[in-house]
């Protein structure tokens, strides 16, 4: 079906964060959406670490000293934050050098454009993250619900977070999974399984009813 | 050739006005009007302003001061050839005294040329070494010369106390031995001064006894690095435009090479008619070979082309065709300097092309890169440069930055705060007195006006700041909130004054 279509049917897997490992399998040349600026950090963070170049296109606002967190190499980093009415152009032109562009996509996307943009990405084999919408996505990773600790009334600080992100794509059903997102000393990963969850073999319920 | 305070004449005060130059807090020259009111070369900026308070103060700028400097080496070589720049404010000239009739009259035509340029304190002094000429010329009035008769150099320098030796700690001890003026130090056996203050001392007895082993070295004029070409007729197209430079690029690269130079940032100036219509200055990280010189001409000339783009170039303007093209190395370095990158560890190729045809269509500040700094706030710790340009971060990251807080660091930082409103209990404005405490404990929370109002479920803070209170226009009293609502969000607010900001937000 692949071949049909003229994708290269054997798309290399990216390497992606661990926090994600088994949740979503990106592959290069794909597009992926997330709604939250922490998603497309660890998203970004697997091949940045590798030693990919990535780019930000669009997002004035991405905390660049949480991507430093996420495990992000900044150095390996080409930001245009305001790209105005060139977006598709800057886009196009990063595409071309890149390993993974994050875009943060201007109010409305026609379809083809996106079309036009998923071929380019596909010969270039560059990943795509879209914080926002984008008609056509292989995967789409949202944040369900997250609960901060370590602050109180008036003392403490934000510390850490448990947070349920629900990955959809277009072949699997979704999935979702409890992830430290950063934990206590930092580190972004899964949440053990609590003891109890083991004993029920209902490990997915679990996860889901700890969280909300 | 003296001019003295050339710190001060180099930052372009004028000599009537107290002024002072600093380095590192201390006074570096000062201008004689400065100088009546008892300031001093070393003194710290709060004692100078005590005994001067209307005194000028200006930051030491070694790049200013070289490059006026520049001018006047230029306009000396244009009557004499090999000059030795010694330091800013300072030159050597070797002159055929008979040529303008006398040392007198040589030193007066040399001084007039450089008054000519602006330099009204300049003083010039005559001797048979560069030394004892330094020496002579602090001695002379201004726009005057002071001349030591051949010969009569060892007697001149023997005058002169030890303090003018530049190494302090020498000065100190010779003192302390009891040796007051260079005289007397001059008289003391070569080879005791030799087995007793090594090399440098050696040096300075050589100098004391009116000798002067260092020859005058010339001055190199710069070598012109230019290269460019002109189209007669004019050229229609950019890409015949290209295609034609090819060998002038390849040019520009070897003159360079044969320097031992690489450029890092080049100047690429076109003209049509006989107007320069666009320049443009590009930078690499690495440097510029042949072809990517041909890449920053073919976007320079195309963004110049395209209309609507912003810019000094539209088609209009290439109306007459492209009359010329010519690439200035503004910026260069030696070849050993880049040994690193000529083996590929540098960014990767394929990466600088694309940030550079990003930079062609929107201009080179819209493609940044980024490095960690220090700083208090989110916004503050990365420091944004123009791609390809080598901006030392201002503030280290290694440093403590009192005030800033805790990790883990919020994902969006926005760029423009936004208004936020934060009420307690009874509705009253939430706010921090000047003790650093909050005036009602925060109840409900709205982090812009377009939101609803929420409950306040857990806030941590205030984390005071109080950043550059020296500077008016910069200083900031501020207090930062960490504050999560009911629904589990939690944002970073930020109050300034009596006005709450949402400064970031935990996604």
């Amino acid at each position: 079906m692949a071949r049909l279509e003229g994708r290269p049917v054997d798309t290399a897997a990216i390497p992606v964060h661990p926090a994600l490992a088994g949740l979503l399998t990106p592959r290069a040349g794909g597009v992926y959406g997330v709604d939250a600026a922490s998603l497309a950090l660890t998203l970004v963070s697997g091949p940045s670490a590798a030693g990919a170049w990535c780019g930000v296109v669009g997002c004035p606002d991405l905390g660049l000293e949480a991507a430093r967190e996420a495990g992000i190499d900044t150095d390996r980093l080409v930001a245009v934050p305001d790209p105005a009415e060139l977006w598709w152009e800057v886009v196009a032109a990063l595409v071309d050098a890149l390993a993974l562009v994050v875009v943060r996509p201007p109010a409305r996307v026609p379809q083809r454009d996106a079309a036009r943009l998923a071929a380019r990405l596909r010969t270039r084999q560059c990943v795509l993250v879209v914080w926002g919408e984008w008609p056509r996505c292989d995967g789409r990773l949202s944040l369900v619900s997250s609960h901060w600790s370590g602050v109180g009334h008036g003392h403490g600080h934000l510390r850490s977070r448990r947070a349920v992100i629900e990955a959809r794509t277009d072949v699997t059903v979704s999935r979702s999974r409890e992830v430290w997102l950063p934990g206590d000393l930092g580190q972004l990963g899964p949440v053990e399984q609590p003891v109890a969850a083991a004993r029920h073999e209902q490990p997915d319920l679990q996860l889901l009813r700890g969280a909300s | 050739m003296w001019c003295p305070d050339w710190p001060v004449v180099a930052a372009g005060l004028p000599s009537t006005v107290p002024a002072a130059v600093l380095a590192g807090g201390e006074v570096l020259a000062c201008s004689p009007a400065a100088r009546l009111e008892g300031v001093r070369r070393g003194m710290r900026r709060r004692d100078a302003q005590a005994r001067c308070p209307e005194l000028r103060l200006v930051e030491r700028a070694p790049q200013v001061e070289a490059q006026r400097f520049d001018e006047v080496l230029e306009a000396l070589e244009e009557l004499t050839p090999g000059v030795a720049p010694i330091r800013p404010g300072l030159c050597a000239l070797r002159v055929p005294p008979r040529y303008y009739g006398g040392e007198r009259e040589t030193a007066a035509v040399l001084a007039e040329r450089v008054v000519e340029l602006g330099v009204w304190d300049v003083r010039c002094g005559v001797a048979d070494g560069a030394f004892a000429a330094e020496h002579a010329a602090r001695r002379a009035l201004t726009q005057d010369v002071w001349i030591v008769p051949p010969g009569g150099s060892a007697d001149f320098v023997g005058e002169l106390g030890v303090d003018v030796v530049e190494d302090a700690a020498l000065a100190d001890l010779l003192r302390r031995l009891g040796v007051r003026t260079l005289g007397a130090f001059a008289r003391l056996s070569p080879g005791d001064v030799r087995t007793r203050f090594g090399d440098t001392g050696s040096l300075l007895h050589r100098l004391a006894r009116g000798e002067d082993p260092r020859p005058v070295a010339r001055r190199q004029p710069p070598p012109e690095l230019v290269a460019g070409s002109a189209f007669e007729p004019p050229l229609e197209t950019s890409e015949a435009a290209v295609f034609s430079l090819r060998t002038t690029a390849e040019q520009c690269v070897e003159q360079l090479a044969h320097h031992g130079l690489v450029a890092t940032a080049v100047r690429i100036e076109v003209d049509s008619g006989d107007v320069t219509v666009q320049s443009r200055t590009w930078r690499h990280p690495a440097w510029f070979d042949a072809p990517a010189l041909l890449d920053r001409l073919r976007w320079q000339l195309a963004a110049g082309a395209s209309a609507g783009v912003p810019g000094p170039g539209r088609r209009d303007e290439y109306r007459q065709g492209i009359g010329a093209v010519r690439f200035v190395p503004e910026e260069t370095s030696a070849v050993g300097e880049h040994a690193e990158t000529l083996y590929g560890s540098g960014p990767d190729a394929q990466v600088e092309r694309g940030a550079a045809r990003v930079q062609a269509l929107m201009g080179p500040e819209a493609v940044q890169a980024l490095r960690s700094q220090g700083g208090r706030g989110p916004g503050d710790r990365v420091h944004a440069m123009p791609w390809g340009e080598r901006v030392p971060v201002a503030r280290p990251a290694e440093r403590p930055w009192p005030g800033q807080i805790p990790a883990p660091a919020p994902a969006t930082v926005f760029a423009s705060p936004r208004p936020a409103s934060v009420a307690g209990a009874e509705g009253q404005r939430v706010l921090v007195t000047p003790r650093g405490a909050v005036s009602a404990v925060p109840t409900r929370f709205r982090v812009s006006t377009a939101e609803p109002w929420q409950q306040v479920a857990a806030w941590a803070g205030p984390w005071p700041v109080d950043e550059r209170w020296w500077d008016e226009a910069s200083a900031r009293r501020i207090a930062r909130f960490q504050v999560v609502g009911v629904d589990g969000r939690a944002w970073l607010l930020v109050l300034d004054g009596d006005t709450w900001f949402t400064e970031a937000r935990y996604d």
